[in-house]
């Protein structure tokens, strides 16, 4: 097996506070050594020099669209894009169809992700069958069949028993619930964050109240059952304070924020011109909020606060989101650019990046428990770690996504110009993806 | 040029229509705005002819794409480009492709090459011209947009309010009902403003904006939820159309609670300033919004703000199609 040196990089392992300027040795499939002055009889070498070294990133919230959705995106054109960027472990959504409910279709799924998945893919099961909040699927054999933690994505579970009892179920099963939390029933299914742009433009709006309210609720579900509770992609800072409440409670509470939600606020929908550009790139679910929630989010999250960051990659067709801003799809397409985006705050000094690396590595893995089931991912431990990205801070790069592997080329900054690229990936010990100097 | 004895260049001196699109009145200057005043007054002129129609925009071919009912609007520019002479298309969603799942852009892409030199829109969907205007090399013109804007609307009540109030630097508007979502109230906001008058947002609180109300050079709309004060010492009293779904959404807890404290009738028109001009959108549902008698009363301006609809949109149409494409 090829034997890799990544040379005199800056070595971030948060697993174990490792930080330090040394070299990582990739040897018979795993990190065989890091220190300084390694010097292996032929061995492939990445200078890394002025680079960030760290385990492979843990996404845990992503969408494949495989099975149901190839339009939008396959198991195998997606990982790709996790892959390059710099994502090695992703968890799936279960919003395919079919929808892994139960165990025939969840293995179904899983030999898709067998043959076309160039990262490792782990599956979120669904809390309700069929995703449609009236009863429970069948949460033990989605378990046994080997789901990370049940969700039912972007359909939050409106009846508040079904949610106790699968807080209670899952919390026996071991298994987080990932929970998008938002109360529909309080706004008339908002296109984007309700305030001052909404206003302005003539669009729906989502009320933070709604994400606050149900975040409140499923709390204090997670405090009644003993469940563990993942709230995903937090955006509103009542959000972030409800979960520090939890957390002082000693609730077995974590959450995620997206790359999106701490890059962009809801000006984005209405863009930088004279003219509002009801930019449907920008339409996600839940919507950018304002830059109040925005510096509530990174402050939380430097804090540790906040858990993990997690990408809410949702590629869709470009046919999906040419229409007009209330018809058009929700979601963003960036597993392509969000080490870019963090890179950028890291630059501008709002995110600190120790906290970043710790936020798509071993804090993920925490969240979800992976620890056991997949040994070796979130760390740089010898012996055990399988995969390794290398981080270039100081490279800039204008997003593209006409390059992009994803078949979602639906980002709201296009064009723009980040700071930091991700130049390499070793995925299972081998080198997966390298940054051609051509590409920069 | 317009066969006219107001020629646009010559009442309104510097001022040049560039726009290729109306899309809504927020980034329109006042220099602009005049322009389209003054085209609008020539316009009247035309429409007092015993012969009311010239040939101005013969060769122009005008397509009205109405994704959801109207009666006046449409009519109103269809009326306004055949006095110009335009070849005038009307479609509306239903019994058209669109009802084939055609997209906005495929269908207005379709009307410019069918030959299509300007499209008036109306669309149920908020932003739907920004849209087709991006796709399209024809001259998109909006003709009420969701809940966001509806420019000409608020062009001719602009045009109807000073034709009668002269300037209305100081003057107060009060603009009554569901303010939240009435594309009417905002494009109007804009225009008034940049002409120095006092708007004032009047309605139920869960009809009102929270966040946000246009203001331009720092003046903004005030809001108030107390009909019998704002409407003290009103130049102007705009009524709403109130939709009866509102009560149905529980955003107002009954139509007749909403007549005690919105309707504009006598009793409180009589608190505004003495020959208060009392303007209406319509199509007006007398008895709620507004009382029969006042609807239809001295100070009521609906019919006036009707004729002026077509002048107002002859101008529009006529600016830009003849714009300097600088």
């Amino acid at each position: 097996m090829e034997r890799i040196l990544i040379r005199g990089g800056r070595v971030l392992d948060p697993s174990r506070s490792l930080d330090m300027t040394a070299d990582v040795l990739v040897a018979d499939g795993v990190v065989a050594e890091i220190r300084e002055g390694i010097n292996p009889a032929g061995a492939r070498i990445i200078e890394a020099a002025d680079c960030v070294v760290a385990p492979g990133f843990v996404d845990l919230h992503a969408h494949l669209r495989e099975p149901g959705y190839e339009q939008k995106g396959t198991v195998r054109t997606e990982t790709t894009a996790a892959l390059r960027g710099g994502f090695t472990t992703v968890c799936a959504m279960p919003n395919t169809r079919p929808a892994p409910d139960c165990g025939p279709v969840l293995e179904s799924i899983r030999d898709i992700y067998a043959r076309e998945a160039l990262v490792r893919v782990l599956p979120i099961g669904c809390i309700t069958r069929g995703r449609e909040g009236k009863e429970l699927a069948e949460l033990a054999e989605l378990a046994a069949g080997g789901v990370v933690a049940f969700s039912d994505d972007g359909s939050p579970v409106a009846d508040p028993r079904l949610m106790r009892n699968a807080l209670a179920l899952a919390g026996a099963l071991g298994l987080p619930v990932s929970e998008h939390c938002d109360s529909p029933e309080m706004h008339a299914g908002g296109a984007m964050n309700e305030g001052a742009v909404s206003e302005r433009l003539g669009l729906s709006g989502q009320p933070s109240a709604a994400e606050a309210a149900a975040i409140a609720r499923n709390i204090e579900l997670a405090a009644a059952t003993g469940g563990r509770l993942h709230i995903a992609h937090v955006t509103t800072e009542r959000g972030v304070e409800l979960v520090a409440e939890a957390r002082r409670r000693g609730l077995p509470v974590t959450c995620e924020v997206t790359p999106s939600h701490l890059f962009l606020t809801e000006d984005a929908v209405a863009g930088t011109g004279d003219e509002p550009a009801y930019d449907t790139s920008a339409k996600i679910n839940p919507p950018l909020r304002t830059e109040t929630d925005r510096r509530a989010l990174l402050a939380a999250l430097n804090a540790g606060l906040i858990d993990a960051i997690a990408t809410d990659h949702a590629p869709h067709a470009i046919e999906e989101k040419l229409v007009e801003f209330e018809a058009a799809a929700f979601g963003i397409s960036c597993f392509e650019s969000a080490v870019s985006t963090l890179l950028t705050l890291v630059y501008r000094g709002e995110l600190r990046l120790e906290r970043m690396v710790e936020a798509l590595t071993t804090a993920p893995v925490r969240c979800f428990g992976l620890a056991q089931r997949v040994p070796g991912i979130g760390t740089l431990e010898p012996g055990v770690a399988r995969d390794v990205v290398v981080l270039d801070p100081r490279t800039a790069t204008i997003v593209d996504p006409e390059r992009w592997a994803s078949k979602g080329k639906n980002t709201p900054l296009a064009g723009r110009e980040l700071k930091g690229v991700v130049r390499a990936v070793i995925f299972e010990g081998t080198l997966a993806w390298e940054r051609e100097a051509a590409h920069v | 040029m317009l066969d006219t004895a107001a020629s646009p260049a010559d009442s309104a001196p510097g001022a040049t229509w560039t726009r290729k699109d109306l899309l809504d009145t927020d980034t329109l200057t006042r220099a602009e705005i005049d322009l389209v005043l003054e085209t609008a007054r020539g316009m009247r002129e035309v429409r007092s002819r015993p012969v009311s129609k010239v040939s101005t925009l013969r060769g122009v071919t005008v397509a009205t794409l109405f994704y959801e009912q109207s009666t006046r609007t449409r009519a109103s520019f269809e009326v306004a480009a055949k006095a110009l002479g335009a070849d005038v298309v009307n479609l509306t969603a239903s019994g058209s492709s669109v009802e084939k799942g055609e997209t906005l852009i495929d269908t207005v892409r379709t009307l410019e090459a069918i030959g299509a030199d300007i499209i008036v829109m109306r669309h149920s969907r908020s932003g739907a011209p920004y849209l087709a205007a991006r796709h399209t090399a024809a001259s998109i013109v909006n003709g009420g947009d969701g809940t966001h804007a509806h420019p000409t609307q608020a062009l001719l009540d602009l045009y109807t309010m000073v034709e009668r109030l002269g300037s209305l630097e100081g003057r107060k508007v009060v603009i009554v009902g569901d303010v939240l979502h009435s594309r009417v109230a905002r494009s109007n906001a804009w225009t008034l403003l940049r002409y120095g008058a006092d708007v004032v947002f009047c309605g139920p609180a869960t009809l009102l904006p929270r966040s946000f109300v246009p203001s331009v050079d720092g003046r903004a709309c005030s809001i108030s939820t107390d009909l019998d004060s704002a409407i003290e010492g009103a130049d102007v009293v705009m009524a709403l159309r109130m939709q009866k779904e509102r009560q149905q959404r529980g955003l107002i807890p009954s139509i007749r609670e909403y007549i005690a404290n919105y309707q504009i009738n006598a009793a409180r028109l009589a608190r505004a300033r003495q020959g208060a001009l009392l303007m209406h959108p319509g199509p007006m549902n007398e008895g709620i919004e507004v009382s029969p008698d006042v609807a239809h009363g001295a100070q009521s301006l609906v019919e006036e703000q009707v004729a002026n609809g077509v002048a107002v949109r002859m101008a529009l149409l006529y600016l830009i199609a003849a714009r300097s494409r600088t």
